[in-house]
């Protein structure tokens, strides 16, 4: 009896020991499910670890929660997409630093057959209006994220209050929120990164793309010291002044799926 | 045939991809791990209700059963508030590690274990209570022979502890943050790659897991038999 204890406490030990084992320089980086799902990450974070030896652990949730994590001192470092919600976050002292690092653009996603005749429109107004007065399904994040924050005030540049039977709120990622459309033959607004890279399109088609409203800018952020001293700032202003330089923005520009580009860098 | 999950599930295996071997290895260590202090802490705990009589014991037999069904994102919130960095344990960082995994999936799965432990070792007191009786025994020293008698139903409560760790994503997911290399493990590998609508994937790492918890349960039913029969 004692003898099987021990084998299981040595056992548990080791386990233990197993899990613990990443000694290595890392930083945890709160960012967005498009940034992950579209798999920049995979293609630029192992440049970065060459380069300066500091690994890059990435959470990837909406931009509202990124936002929350990094409130409540759980991320060394943020890379978001809501300008407006990270100057903010700048003013209200939560991060002591914010910048450019790349932009893509959203896009307008829909049925092959098109019920609503998005494919006529001019501007991304008329083509959220035209949705909106065909009262075609239309799936919308509705989780706060960068994205669901982007549409919410394309509608409102419509003159459109969204709501009603066509509208349905997912309160999910862009993923989950694309396979529901694709299911439903809905309108869905999405960043491209996430789209080009989406393997399950079924019925579903770029409707509408170009207005300059549909700009999507990524920034980084760096955390305040004062609010959270015990995060790994050193590494964190690494990471971040990297994403910046050169050769991150030349590795975010060689990022590409089926020999598209995705990201565009545009640090200043 | 890219696009049969079967086909992709079977190339996934026998390809000893090195991503998913620690992915798997991962989701067996955290939810083994969590499944072996359940039971260390459970066992006990379900014994100790079964045998002794305190007020209040009805309410804490309702509590166990409840929390039977608790919904993993829930635990996940609470570990989670527990150990960020403006929480009560944040100071330990561990937050996003395997060993906030390990915690929240402890905390979903004691009270099953806890709650059936109870149960069946409460059963076997009624048969054995005369006996008891005339050996003059005190509570302390029925509970590890009950226990042990218990052990072979008891098995079938790990397999149920065990089943509900290596299902959850919830838990997981919040906690541990589906981080690449570091807390990812077969769960939350499916709702990403479901997320990236790589469907067939994500169905070929669910047989994957599938396949798994048959082999551990088969293990497990092959431990039990050749024990019974060998202790008759």
């Amino acid at each position: 009896m004692k003898k099987t204890l021990n084998l299981v406490l040595a056992g548990v030990t080791a386990m233990g020991l197993a899990l613990s084992a990443h000694a290595e320089d890392y930083i945890t980086l709160a960012s967005t499910t498009s940034t992950e799902n579209s798999g920049l990450f995979d293609s630029i974070l192992p440049k970065f670890e060459e380069a300066s030896g500091i690994a890059v652990r990435v959470v990837a949730v909406g931009t509202g929660q990124a936002f929350e994590l990094a409130r409540r001192g759980d991320a060394d470092s943020l890379l978001v997409h809501d300008t407006a919600g990270e100057k903010r976050f700048v003013e209200n002292g939560y991060a002591t630093e914010r910048a450019d690092v790349m932009y893509n653009d959203f896009v307008l996603i829909g049925p092959e057959s098109d019920p609503a005749d998005v494919r006529s429109a001019k501007t991304a107004a008329e083509a959220f209006a035209a949705i909106a007065n065909a009262e075609a399904p239309f799936t919308s994040r509705g989780d706060d994220s960068g994205t669901n924050r982007a549409e919410l005030r394309l509608w409102e540049n419509a003159g459109v209050e969204p709501g009603g039977d066509w509208y349905r709120e997912l309160g999910s990622g862009m993923g989950p929120t694309l396979n529901t459309a694709a299911a439903m033959d809905a309108y869905v607004m999405s960043d491209r990164a996430t789209w080009v890279a989406f393997g399950n399109r079924q019925n579903l088609t770029l409707v509408f793309e170009g207005d300059d409203v549909l700009f999507n800018q990524y920034g980084s952020l760096l955390l305040s010291e004062e609010k959270h001293p015990h995060l790994k700032h050193g590494l964190a202003t690494k990471w971040h002044n990297w994403l910046i330089s050169e050769d991150g923005q030349r590795a975010i520009a060689d990022f590409k799926v089926n020999g598209e580009q995705l990201f565009f860098p545009n640090a200043k | 045939m890219e696009n049969n999950a079967f086909y992709v599930a079977l190339s996934l295996l026998f390809s000893l991809d090195a991503a998913l071997f620690q992915i798997v290895m991962l989701s067996l260590q955290v939810s083994l791990l969590a499944v072996l202090i359940a039971a260390v802490l459970g066992f006990p705990l379900g014994a100790a209700v079964a045998l002794w009589r305190f007020p209040g014991r009805g309410g804490v037999i309702v509590m166990l059963n409840a929390l039977m069904g608790l919904p993993p994102v829930v635990a996940g919130l609470m570990v989670y508030l527990l150990l960020s960095r403006a929480g009560p344990l944040g100071e330990l960082g561990f937050l996003f590690t395997p060993g906030a995994m390990v915690i929240a999936q402890v905390v979903l799965v004691l009270p099953i274990l806890a709650a059936l432990s109870r149960q069946k070792v409460e059963e076997m007191l009624g048969e054995y209570r005369e006996q008891f009786v005339s050996l003059g025994m005190s509570r302390a020293r029925m509970m590890p022979t009950l226990l042990w008698d218990a052990r072979f139903a008891l098995l079938t409560v790990l397999l149920a502890g065990f089943g509900r760790a290596s299902a959850e994503v919830g838990a997981v997911m919040m906690v541990g943050g589906n981080i690449d290399g570091v807390t990812r493990v077969m769960t939350t590998a499916i709702v990403l790659e479901t997320g990236k609508g790589n469907l067939p994937l994500a169905l070929g790492l669910g047989i994957v897991l599938l396949t798994l918890v048959i082999l551990i349960n088969a293990g497990a039913y092959m431990v039990g038999e050749l024990t019974r029969r060998r202790t008759g």
